[in-house]
């Protein structure tokens, strides 16, 4: 952590002090196991190098799966203020609306643990994953430009999916303002052929199953019991969105003498959200926020269809139901209450999870009673949780809570940790069956990569930002 | 840090297999992301050696996995970028050789830097179109970033650090 010293405030938070160039302090989400792991990365030293730009709202934030990315740290949180405040590419991330989604059926373990390899390699037949996939959907030019301006509302019209998925997904599964005029061809041209694939890293499909109730009533009301079998997708914008995001990178960077801004790293790039170019790459990364819904909506598609057909089930039968669906990487335009005054604010989320509370607005209808719920995928084979965005999110963290693990281990250290083991064959030891399309990205994605999620969960729980609704447990996995 | 032992191996396959010079990089730990510190004698051999780790991060090539009448017509392309700095201009540059691979799926083999200022450089390219049976993906690189750049003179030659967003 080099230089930075950072006080304790609680049992749950770490204060990082303004010094220097810096606009407005630090909190870092963690507890002891947490912060001794912060000593090893530069991560707190990014959060302090984002609350070094313009309009920042106070604080710079990092959620408790911090950990070292580029620019921004990984589970950092800034909002800006319209008014003098910048919109930065790299805060949002190169996998623009890269999220999750947790679709929940009727069905019981005990329904399909003979199926389940039969299910799985039919799951990892059908569905493209690894570097480049291409997906079955190819894009005219004009079907394209209908999918960046409608996002997951395209494919319902399309025939992928239904009309209530759209009621459960971050904001129907489009984001306004989107303009294909602002993406650059060589996006489209990466866009064309890559929808309704997974991709490669940590991108992941996996069937799971609910094994733990925190919260009955948040449970219930999310449709969730014990023993249900679930289905969670985990991919973004894949090449469009890297594409964008780079693109408009290096015209801000070309640009930064413009904007006076001084950057204390130029992967933090930015321009003001009033200027053409903010504007610009916010109409830009709204047309890559909708590829990625579209995406994980053709994904889920297809995933129902494989469970229909593999189990020979109607889709009433199988029921099939999205819960929601939340992105991980992105700036929204949301409204928030400063100083007793309530203020729109652009709001980065760079591997942070929306976490609204009851009653609020964006929250759908029949969760509008308990609150939006919070999708938090594990690392590979650890299973995930389901939390419930509660008022104090609104009040410390725009909103905002952890969105995973996080990592812990370079994927070199990964990768060397790992030699002469059999990852899969440890995984199924635990009885979780995984596929691959590369042995290494097993390697990179080993569970002692990852902080340990349960500790992650407690300090949002603890801290009351988003409490624990439910756990569940990994059966299959598949991965690029 | 040293490379470890699967670099090393592949580093000196690429030096049988295609005659390439000796790879100068090494990979520096970075947990998120994919971290690598190249050298070179002169500058030009800098952006060289960081194309070729950058390829040799991204594919296995393999030629002996196919058969000589389905060698694919090497091509060749002569690309010029521009930057702001030198830091800039290897970004720029990198990022050019990426798009060529994961937006039209060309594989650089070899690279040449004709001519390189601080602002604005020249390379001879020569690649083929990806082939699944030759080129065995390893990972997959979303982007060069400039987070934690640098690009210095020391005495005894150049030296740069990139974070690949893997």
């Amino acid at each position: 952590m080099s230089d930075i010293k950072l006080e304790k405030i609680d049992a749950n938070r770490w204060l990082l002090p303004q010094t220097g160039g810096m606009k407005v302090p630090g909190i870092i989400y963690a507890n002891e196991k947490i912060y001794q792991l912060l000593k090893g990365d530069e991560s707190a030293r990014q959060v302090a190098n984002v609350a070094h730009l313009p309009g920042i709202v106070n604080y710079s934030l990092a959620m408790p799966d911090v950990h070292w990315g580029y620019g921004f740290p990984i589970g950092g949180v800034a909002a800006f203020d319209l008014d003098g405040g910048i919109i930065s590419p790299g805060g949002v991330g190169y996998d623009i609306n890269c999220g999750c989604r947790l679709m929940i059926t009727k069905l019981s373990l005990g329904d399909i643990k003979s199926r389940l390899s039969d299910l799985t390699t039919a799951l990892y037949q059908h569905i493209p994953s690894g570097v480049g996939s291409t997906g079955s959907v190819k894009l005219s030019g004009k079907d394209q430009k209908k999918v960046l301006e409608e996002g997951a509302k395209w494919a319902v019209k399309a025939g992928f999916g239904l009309q209530e998925d759209l009621e459960t997904t971050e904001d129907g599964g489009t984001i306004a303002g989107a303009d294909p005029d602002q993406v650059s061809a060589r996006a489209l041209e990466r866009g064309k052929q890559q929808l309704g694939t997974l991709g490669s890293g940590n991108h992941f499909l996996e069937i799971e199953v609910v094994q733990e109730i925190f919260d009955e009533a948040a449970a219930l009301a999310f449709g969730l019991r014990n023993g249900q079998i679930a289905v969670m997708i985990h991919t973004g914008s894949r090449g469009l969105g890297y594409q964008i995001c780079d693109d408009y990178l290096a015209l801000m960077v070309k640009h930064a003498h413009e904007t006076g801004i001084v950057l204390p790293d130029r992967q933090l790039a930015c321009a003001y959200i009033d200027s053409a170019r903010g504007k610009n790459y916010l109409a830009a990364m709204a047309c890559g926020a909708n590829y990625a819904w579209a995406n994980r909506q053709l994904v889920m598609h297809r995933t129902r269809e494989i469970f229909e057909k593999n189990l020979r089930m109607a889709p009433r039968e199988l029921g099939m139901r999205l819960i929601y669906d939340v992105c991980h990487n992105i700036a929204k335009i949301e409204e928030f209450s400063i100083q007793g005054k309530m203020k729109k604010l652009c709001v980065h989320r760079k591997g942070a999870t929306r976490a609204f509370p009851a009653g609020h607005d964006a929250v759908p209808a029949r969760y509008k009673s308990v609150g939006q719920p919070v999708l938090i995928p594990g690392d590979m084979g650890s299973g995930s949780y389901v939390l419930v965005g509660q008022e104090k999110a609104m009040e410390e963290t725009f909103g905002s809570a952890c969105h995973g693990a996080g990592r812990v281990m370079s994927r070199t250290q990964a990768t060397k940790v790992s030699q002469g083991r059999s990852i899969s064959r440890e995984l199924a030891d635990q009885g979780v069956l995984v596929m691959a399309s590369s042995k290494g990205t097993l390697r990179e994605e080993m569970p002692e990569a990852y902080k340990n999620l349960q500790d992650v969960v407690q300090v949002m729980h603890e801290s009351g930002i988003a409490k624990k609704v439910a756990r569940l447990k990994s059966l299959s996995c598949i991965k690029g | 840090m040293a490379p470890f032992f699967i670099r090393e191996t592949l580093v000196e396959y690429h030096i049988l297999s295609y005659n390439l010079r000796m790879p100068n990089y090494k990979f520096f730990d970075h947990t998120a992301d994919i971290g690598i510190e190249i050298s070179g004698r002169t500058k030009k051999d800098l952006f060289a050696n960081a194309a070729y780790a950058m390829f040799d991060i991204l594919i296995d090539n393999n030629e002996s996995k196919i058969k000589s009448t389905e060698k694919t017509q090497k091509g060749q392309k002569t690309i010029t970028v521009k930057g702001s700095d030198v830091e800039d201009l290897l970004i720029n540059f990198l990022r050019e050789l990426l798009y060529l691979f994961n937006g039209t799926g060309w594989v650089v083999s070899h690279c040449e830097i004709i001519e390189c200022g601080n602002k604005r450089l020249k390379a001879r390219l020569i690649g083929e179109p990806y082939n699944k049976k030759k080129h065995s993906i390893k990972s997959e690189i979303k982007a060069v970033t400039y987070s934690g750049l640098s690009v210095v003179k020391q005495k005894s030659g150049w030296r740069a650090r990139v974070i690949f967003d893997v």
